[in-house]
């Protein structure tokens, strides 16, 4: 069956000025983006993967084309419009973290509703569930230096998820995770993508993420290589956290 | 959002202690230097305009013109007729006349020979008149180390440091020599009633206080007064009230031509008490301008080194759909918040030591051995009202301006790199 699209990208290209001349991170890009797709951008340093999670995430803006995003054309909007549409409508997972130190796991995933003004009963029953979703609840009261970065990374998954966004995009999520946490990673975002129906985009060039993806979008010196939907990706059935 | 903000004020110690400390000490700071400078120069003002300038003085023209030499053969013959009038004119102000004198005291030995002399200065004062205000003024009572205040005629008191020096007691007898107003020799014998110590290295090294009436009859001033004292009633010198007043009374002579026509000033207008009472009032104004400069400064480059802390705190945020504006306005709130815990910390220490100079003082007695400066010589602070916020706003106020100067760079961030940013 046919994905409802959230994401058209039309024509983008994406220029540098560097130095005297323009670097093109991204030449002439035509892509769509369905309802609960669990895709990954690969390819190696420099091939784009970054900047295009950057002007789907309303982080940049493109060149040339444009990137419609749930409606929302990229380039047209102020800044306002695009924090508002990341406020609301898209998560960001990062190789990092970026966890906030001096708050707990709680406030940490509560941060994103705050900024939505949502009222403190609904506050605490939705960061509650994020938490469950990633199994960590008795870890609510924790500071992130008291975590292990797996947890940490799931922390990170729970403030992306909080929001219930429409799009996740994740840059690196398991390049600074040993194997087995970088399975239950894919393995929980995977588990939310098919519960939630939320649209992961990865940018990616971890293996082990790659199994688990349902279309892996190829890029190489800013130009879509090839764009494969993989038929028989790696099903989870269930995680153990 | 506001308990999201103290949280992090709280948990984050580097974002708080610090300009916390800052805020705090420049609060304090300034709390008790304007309870220093406030106690200081009031205190000397204080002194000044109860011994010397009263609130406003009226004097011959003629005495007027060379007042700091207290020429009283110029001094005025109707002195006090002219204090009449001026109770009736002006009932607002306590008036009254006083003799400012120059002089040499000699004590006698057991067989009336000199045994020590020694140079003073005088003031003749309304001593016995019932309720005289001149007790109080001269703070007698409290400045008493022995013996009591003049009551009956040929009485006087002399100042302890004198005293000691030329081994007089209080009952011993002494002889005032000095000059009429009519240039010829004065001398009159008095009868130490008492020995008085004012806390003023300049009058404790040698003065004596008599009823204006002994020095009257001693310098040959029957009726006559150098100078008439105006004081508020009050006691609060109120320079814009003053200044009517004098225009008022200064006019109604201005067509005589006498040169013995009184004349009134003010307090301001009197031995370098405009620069005083400039400094005094300016002082608040001054301290704030120089404390909320320096603050903003520490605390902007406090809020600098926490904002590169905090850079991929703010990432983070911006990257989740906060505004910059909005995490500008926050920052603006932290700083408001830190502003106001170190200020309330501040106020508090800096009230507290202020209460302590305040009831213990410093003694400087030492270092104003030769001093001209009429001035008490512990100095102690003087809480006011004032004190109660003179740093608060500009503790508040710096803490928030060095947030808001550290916070512009949030405007400048770029987006686009926020993704390379955050995987350092």
């Amino acid at each position: 069956m046919q994905k409802p699209e959230i994401i058209k990208i039309e024509n983008l290209s994406k220029k540098y000025h560097m130095g005297e001349g323009d670097f093109t991170a991204l030449r002439n890009i035509n892509l769509t983006f369905g309802k609960g797709e669990f895709t990954g951008l690969v390819g190696p340093s420099g091939s784009g993967k970054t900047t295009l999670l950057n002007i789907i995430g309303s982080l940049d803006n493109p060149s040339e084309g444009d990137a419609i995003v749930l409606g929302n054309a990229v380039s047209r909007l102020t800044h306002k419009q695009s924090a508002t549409l990341r406020n609301f409508h898209i998560g960001f997972i990062f190789q990092t973290y970026n966890l906030l130190p001096v708050y707990t796991v709680f406030d940490n995933v509560e941060f994103a509703l705050l900024l939505q003004k949502r009222t403190v009963s609904e506050r605490y029953k939705t960061v509650m569930e994020a938490l469950e979703w990633v199994g960590l609840t008795d870890k609510a009261k924790s500071k992130p230096a008291q975590l292990s970065g797996g947890e940490c990374q799931r922390v990170s998954i729970a403030r992306a998820m909080v929001k219930r966004p429409e799009i996740v995009l994740a840059d690196e999520p398991s390049a600074n995770l040993d194997a087995s946490n970088s399975h239950h990673i894919i393995q929980t975002m995977k588990k939310l993508n098919r519960e939630l129906n939320t649209t992961f985009i990865f940018a990616t060039h971890d293996e082990k993420v790659m199994q688990y993806l349902d279309r892996i979008i190829h890029l190489k010196d800013g130009m879509v290589e090839k764009d494969e939907f993989i038929q028989d990706p790696k099903i989870v059935s269930h995680v153990s956290i | 959002m506001i308990k999201f903000l103290f949280k992090g004020i709280l948990n984050d110690k580097s974002r708080s202690l610090l300009p916390v400390i800052v805020v705090s000490i420049g609060v304090a700071l300034t709390v008790l230097l304007h309870g220093w400078l406030t106690g200081v120069l009031g205190d000397s003002i204080a002194m000044n305009a109860s011994f010397n300038s009263g609130h406003l003085k009226v004097m011959s023209r003629a005495y007027a013109k060379d007042d700091t030499q207290i020429p009283n053969d110029l001094a005025m013959l109707n002195a006090d007729t002219l204090t009449g009038t001026l109770k009736k004119s002006y009932p607002e102000l306590d008036w009254v006349r006083r003799i400012r004198f120059g002089g040499l005291i000699d004590f006698p030995d057991s067989l009336g020979e000199t045994r020590a002399q020694g140079p003073v200065v005088g003031w003749g004062i309304d001593l016995f008149s019932p309720g005289t205000s001149e007790i109080e003024r001269f703070n007698l009572r409290n400045s008493i180390l022995d013996g009591r205040v003049p009551s009956v005629p040929g009485e006087a008191l002399i100042t302890s440091d004198f005293a000691g020096k030329f081994k007089v007691k209080t009952g011993d007898t002494f002889t005032l020599f000095g000059t009429t107003m009519d240039g010829g020799m004065a001398f009159k014998n008095f009868t130490v009633s008492g020995m008085v110590r004012f806390g003023s290295s300049v009058l404790d090294r040698g003065a004596i206080i008599a009823d204006i009436s002994d020095i009257r009859k001693a310098l040959g001033m029957e009726g006559a007064a150098g100078e008439i004292l105006g004081y508020f009633n009050n006691g609060l010198y109120d320079d814009t009230k003053a200044t009517a007043l004098m225009t008022d009374f200064n006019r109604s002579y201005a067509s005589d031509k006498d040169e013995y026509a009184p004349v009134m000033i003010r307090l301001r207008d009197q031995g370098g008490m405009a620069e005083y009472l400039d400094i005094a009032n300016a002082m608040g104004a001054i301290m704030v301008s120089i404390f909320v400069m320096a603050m903003s400064v520490v605390l902007w480059n406090a809020g600098l080194l926490g904002g590169l802390r905090r850079y991929s705190e703010f990432g983070v945020r911006l990257a989740l759909g906060e505004e910059k504006k909005h995490i500008y306005r926050t920052l603006l709130y932290e700083g408001l918040l830190i502003g106001i815990i170190g200020s309330i910390a501040g106020t508090a220490v800096g009230l507290g030591a202020s209460y302590y100079l305040q009831v213990v003082g410093v003694d400087l007695g030492d270092m104003m051995q030769r001093s001209t400066l009429m001035m008490p010589s512990v100095v102690k602070t003087r809480i006011t009202p004032v004190a109660f916020y003179i740093g608060f706003i500009p503790g508040v106020f710096s803490m928030v301006m060095g947030n808001a100067l550290a916070g512009i760079a949030i405007y400048k961030r770029n987006t686009a790199s926020l993704f390379k940013e955050l995987e350092v």
